[in-house]
Parts: C-alpha cells; sequence; structure tokens
C-alpha cells in the first residue's frame, strides 16, 4: 500500500490547512479571476474535488444538438419573414423565407433522430406529453410546426414545375399551392415556440453554464434566431423587398448582444467557460460577426453585395453563438468546479436548497 | 401535474400508483465500508451489466473511476492527511500487531482511507424521469426510479440532467446488451418484487449497504449518526436524508465522514425541474417578443 504516486484525493478546505507531507500533494485548486496586476489579490476560492473528477455528467451529445438549435432557429425566423412576406406582397421574400424553412427543419430533423442512441426508436418521442420535458415537449411543437412549415415549402418548390409535371399531379400542387398560405401562416404562430423551447431544453439540466443562464438564454436564442433568418433574407430577397428581413436581422443582433451580456454578468463562475476553450473561440467569433453584420445591415443593408456579406455574417455568429454555449456547457460539466464551487457559495449564504 | 419539488411523503402515489407500497431505499454508512467492492461485483454479476474496461486509473484502489451506464454502485477511495486525533472509527482492520496489543503511536499511519460505495439516489424529485421524453424512465411502486430498456430511445437528455451525475447512455460495440441507450441502478426492480434484497446490500459484509423501507432507514441513521457523534467522530453527517433538501430527499442516502465533495458529490444538489415554470415562463416571453419584433419588422420603416 504504497502512498507515493497516489494521488490524494480529497484535502482540507480552506479553514483546515493541508500539512505538506511526503507523498501527498495538495490537489487544491485556485479558483477566481487570474491575476491580472499583483497589488490586485482576489481571495482565491478553494474547492475540493474526488481527483478532479466531474460531480455531474456532460450531455452525450455531439454537433448534432447546436446544429439543431441554429437550425431550428433559422427555420422559425424564416418562417415569419416568409409569412410576412406573403401578407405584405413580396414574393421573393416569401419564396425564400419558406423554402429555407422547410429545408432547415428538415435538416434538423434528420441531425435529431441521428443524435439519438437508438434512432430506429424516434417515435417512441409520440408515447407521451410531458410539460417537465422539455424535449418532449419540443417534439410537440416540431410536429404541429413540421408539416406547416413543410406544406408551405413544397408549394414554393413544387408550383413553379407544375407546368412541367404530368397532367395527373397537377390537381395536387394546385391544392397544396391553395394552402401554402394558411399553412404557412400557421407556421409562423407556432414558430417562436420553434426558437425559444430549445433554450429551455439546454437550461432544464444541471450543466452549470446551462442551468445558471435560464434567465436570459430564451432571449438570447430567440435574437439569435431573428438574426440568423433576417441575415438568410437579406442574403436570398432582392433589397427592395428584404426591409422587414433588416430590421428583424438588426433587431435581433442587439438583443443577443445586450442580452447575452447581461447573462454572463449574472452567471458568477460558471460564465467562465464562455470565455475558454472552445466554447469562448466560437462566443469571441460570435460576437464579432454578429457585430459587423449588424453594422453592414444598418449602413449597407441597400447594396446587394453588403447586404448578402452581411446577411452571411449574422448566420454565422448565429451559429456561433449556439455552438459556443454548447460546448461551454459541456466543458462546465467536465470540471467539478463549476459544479462544487456555486453550490458551495449559496451553501456559505446560507441560500443552500435545504436549508 | 405531479409535485415538482420540495417534501414528498409518496412520490409513488404521486406519480399515480393506487396501491403503493412503502418507499424503498438504500442508507450506506461509509464509517463501516472497508472498500471490498463486493457491492459492485454483485450488482453486475445480478444485473448482467458489461465490463467498463480495465483500467488503472491511479486514484488508490478505485479504478472504476465514477458511476456510469455499466457501473451501477462505486466504491470510492480517498486517503487523506490525518485529521485532528479522535475524529476516526476504528474499522477492525487487519493490523501488524498481535490481537489485544495496544499499537504504539509512532506506529500508526499518518493518513485516513475514507471509502464509500456510490449508487443512484432515486431521489423523490428525480432530475432524470422528469426530462425522459419517451415515458421510459418511470417511477416504481416502491418509490424508485428505473429505466424501462425497451422504450428508451438513447435521447441522452437524463444525462446532464441528474444533479449527481449517475445515468448515462451505454456506449460499446454493436452488440453489447443496451448499448445506446440509458442505463443505472434500478435498485434490483425485480428482486423488490419478488420479496428480496438487492444484489449489493445483500452482498455487503459489513452492512455498510443498508436495505429497507425508507422512514426505518431515516430513524436508524440519525441513530448511528448520534451514535458516532457521541464518540468523538464530529465529521459524522447525513447526506440526502432530508426531505427539505433540493431533490426532495434521496431514497439511497449516505453516512459520510467529510463534505460531500470530497466523495465526488455535489454538495447542495437541487433538481433542475424546480425551476420549470420560471424556464417556461421566460420561453413564453421570449417567443412573445420574437413575434411582436416579426410584426414590428413588417409594419415599422420603409422597403
Amino acid at each position: 500500500m504504497s502512498q507515493h504516486g497516489a494521488e490524494l484525493a480529497a484535502e482540507g478546505r480552506a479553514d483546515q490547512p493541508v500539512q505538506s507531507q511526503d507523498g501527498i500533494r495538495d490537489r487544491r485548486r485556485r479558483i477566481g479571476k487570474r491575476r491580472r496586476d499583483e497589488h490586485q489579490m482576489v481571495p482565491d476560492a478553494v474547492f475540493t474535488s474526488y481527483y478532479g473528477r466531474p460531480v455531474v455528467k456532460a450531455s452525450p451529445w455531439e454537433a448534432d444538438i447546436p446544429a439543431y438549435l441554429f437550425l431550428g432557429g433559422l427555420a422559425a425566423g424564416s418562417s415569419l419573414l416568409g409569412a410576412g412576406a406573403g401578407l405584405t406582397g413580396r414574393p421573393v421574400l416569401r419564396r425564400a423565407g419558406r423554402i429555407s424553412a422547410l429545408t432547415a427543419i428538415s435538416v434538423s430533423f434528420a441531425a435529431l433522430v441521428h443524435d439519438l442512441g437508438r434512432p430506429s426508436r424516434f417515435v417512441n418521442m409520440l408515447r407521451v406529453a410531458k410539460p417537465t420535458s422539455p424535449m418532449s415537449v419540443g417534439t410537440w411543437i416540431l410536429t404541429v410546426y413540421g408539416p406547416l412549415a413543410g406544406a408551405a415549402g413544397a408549394a414554393e418548390l413544387l408550383t413553379p414545375l407544375a407546368g412541367r409535371l404530368p397532367c395527373s399531379v397537377r390537381p395536387p400542387i394546385r391544392l397544396l399551392g391553395r394552402l401554402a398560405g394558411p399553412a404557412g401562416l400557421g407556421a409562423a404562430v407556432v414558430a417562436p415556440a420553434v426558437a425559444s423551447y430549445t433554450a429551455v431544453l439546454l437550461t432544464h439540466t444541471s450543466t452549470p453554464t446551462w442551468s445558471s443562464a435560464r434567465k436570459h438564454l430564451p432571449f438570447v436564442f430567440v435574437g439569435s434566431a431573428a438574426a440568423a433568418s433576417g441575415g438568410l433574407g437579406m442574403l436570398l430577397a432582392p433589397v427592395s423587398e428584404a426591409g422587414p428581413a433588416r430590421r428583424l436581422a438588426l433587431g435581433g443582433a442587439l438583443l443577443e448582444l445586450g442580452v447575452e451580456r447581461a447573462m454572463e454578468a449574472s452567471m458568477g463562475i460558471t460564465a467562465e467557460p464562455l470565455h475558454q476553450g472552445t466554447g469562448g473561440v466560437l462566443m469571441r467569433a460570435s460576437k464579432t460577426l454578429t457585430v459587423l453584420g449588424a453594422f453592414g445591415s444598418l449602413f449597407g443593408g441597400r447594396n446587394r453585395l453588403a447586404a448578402a456579406l452581411s446577411g452571411a455574417c449574422l448566420m454565422a455568429g448565429s451559429a456561433c453563438t449556439r455552438f459556443g454555449i454548447f460546448e461551454a456547457g459541456q466543458a462546465s460539466a467536465r470540471d467539478p468546479k463549476y459544479t462544487v464551487v456555486p453550490q458551495r457559495q449559496r451553501i456559505e449564504r446560507g441560500e443552500s436548497a435545504g436549508a | 401535474m405531479p409535485s415538482l419539488s420540495g417534501p414528498l411523503h409518496d412520490p409513488a402515489a404521486d406519480a399515480g400508483w393506487q396501491e403503493s407500497q412503502p418507499r424503498k431505499g438504500f442508507f450506506t454508512d461509509t464509517s463501516v465500508c472497508i472498500g471490498c467492492k463486493a457491492c459492485e461485483v454483485a450488482c453486475k454479476e445480478w444485473n448482467g451489466v458489461p465490463d467498463d474496461g480495465f483500467n488503472l486509473l491511479g486514484s488508490s484502489y478505485d479504478n472504476t473511476g465514477s458511476l456510469s451506464a455499466s457501473t451501477w454502485r462505486h466504491v470510492a477511495f480517498i486517503e487523506q492527511p490525518r485529521t485532528p486525533a479522535g475524529n476516526t472509527v476504528s474499522l477492525g482492520m487487519p493490523s501488524t500487531v498481535k490481537p489485544g496489543e495496544a499499537m504504539s503511536p509512532d506506529s500508526a499511519t499518518d493518513f485516513r482511507w475514507l471509502m464509500s460505495s456510490d449508487v443512484c439516489k432515486h431521489c423523490t424529485h428525480a432530475g432524470c424521469l422528469d426530462v425522459c421524453p419517451t415515458g421510459s424512465l418511470f417511477r416504481t411502486e416502491f418509490g424508485t426510479v428505473v429505466v424501462q430498456e425497451d422504450i428508451c430511445n438513447g435521447c441522452g437528455y437524463c444525462v446532464p440532467a441528474c444533479p449527481f451525475g449517475v445515468i448515462d447512455r451505454r456506449v460499446g460495440e454493436q452488440g453489447t446488451k443496451n448499448v445506446g441507450i440509458a442505463q443505472k441502478c434500478t435498485l434490483c426492480y425485480d428482486r423488490l418484487g419478488a420479496g428480496k434484497t438487492p444484489a449489493c446490500a445483500q452482498a455487503c459484509p459489513t452492512e455498510s449497504i443498508q436495505f429497507g423501507d425508507l422512514d426505518e432507514l431515516r430513524e436508524r441513521a440519525a441513530a448511528r449518526v448520534e451514535a458516532l457523534h457521541s464518540q468523538g467522530v464530529g465529521s459524522a453527517r447525513l447526506y440526502g436524508d432530508s426531505p427539505d433538501d433540493g431533490v426532495g430527499g434521496a431514497g439511497a442516502f449516505f453516512l459520510l465522514l467529510d463534505e460531500p465533495e470530497v466523495y465526488g458529490l455535489p454538495p447542495d444538489p437541487v433538481v433542475p425541474t424546480r425551476d420549470l415554470t420560471q424556464m417556461w415562463r421566460h420561453a413564453a416571453m421570449a417567443a412573445a417578443g420574437l413575434l411582436a419584433g416579426a410584426v414590428a419588422a413588417f409594419l415599422g420603416g420603409r422597403g
């Protein structure tokens, strides 16, 4: 039973100093802000863990899920633009919105099924409807939204082809064309739920960085959805029709940037993964791209090339936000610091759940 | 809708069982755990749980690592510098002196060993069960939480939902039993139905793992912690026994000799569902904001 080489699992807390002993390493880890300035010493907190292993488990989700968060938001915003454009006589924007929504939601569906451990059992989602499960709620939202957005998008795709297709399929296409308006409006009514429920999907977990973002994340996500879909509208529609897309994009970008800032300020130590590692890189990229896109749409939105470039920036920024928040959450679950320290602080403030 | 958080006397009845059994649970008294891992082995054998890899982790005698889809009991080993005198319990461990002969103070080790057999907590308010979108995870008539392996589609949502990091999706080669779906301790649901003791408790040679009706286990645990305190073991404390904690009390709770995080347990676990109403309210506000924003984008401005 050699204690040499065996790392010490746990050690005294701050009030119980560790004696330095041969073969036993002090594995206390320092937390809090890194010292930028020797004069500005932040009192370091101390925490203990079991061999530095995670307390909670990171989700087993891979790129499918953040890709879905982005595409779901893109589809939702595109349905809103498509419906609005249909009502205000903007045929190119309408067509772009409806086809974008169909494409984005179809890829989303594939990503969601692919992410399952047993993809062949995806229909088991329809066994129950549970308000305590954001994934169950989301399944039902998509079950309503998918066919509506699908019908509107399919009508836009098929109607121009009707003349070239055999006579037998023309009546169903004509019917689809007549249903496109109501279906598109229906999709637009459900769309905001598609864009915002995905925030609860992340925050309703024990993953520290997601959970502590719970008050703000829905607003960040709808802002991100508006920016991405507005950006796509600017990319696909001529500037004469793209006014609403520009305004939606700009409003979304400002909402996303503003609320994200407030969110980080409210998160304490669990905001750290949004600045470090992969999550940090993505969040910085997201801010840069979103600011660029917002400026571009504000000052160059009436220039076709500038509008397209700004739109692409906004879409990329939105994707970076989703991947950044996803990665930051995963990192926060893998490091016991983000689970233990906030809970200890809660206990010390007398605000523990059991107090 | 069932209760979302806070104390709840009968989770089985809350889940809709009309004739529920007394709530069953585990009291794991780590002060008498000798780290034999009989619980890990018995669990694997009875439940047919595949191996979790054969690794040397360099963490004392713990080469299992943590609870996972294929580890439903996990014995933690912690080597600590000796805490102030009088804070240890004699476990009757084999020693180098003859029986009856006192050990000289000089020969005493300068560190103590903590051992603890971790397991699913079978929470009163179970995060895993709340988020399960297929109904695969369910509350049994014994108040425990069990995965129905033929229903689970491996969405993985229960994994980040658990505040204790217990449940996981099984990884392995195609053909591995239940690969791709969520797995965890069932409190030996099959044995309970037959009036038997769960395999880990049955195998435990020191009664560190005690199984029984939760009400009775709580009384027994309170008496045990009091006895330890009177013997001078001030560091003994119960973990997960209080119905007022963030998960409404655990069905499987522990007597620990140090802070929970020393054993890899969260010091103040909370079921995410506690804040569910607030989260849905914020999501609804955000959705309404997006709809209003889109309407404004079409109504406001030129072009």
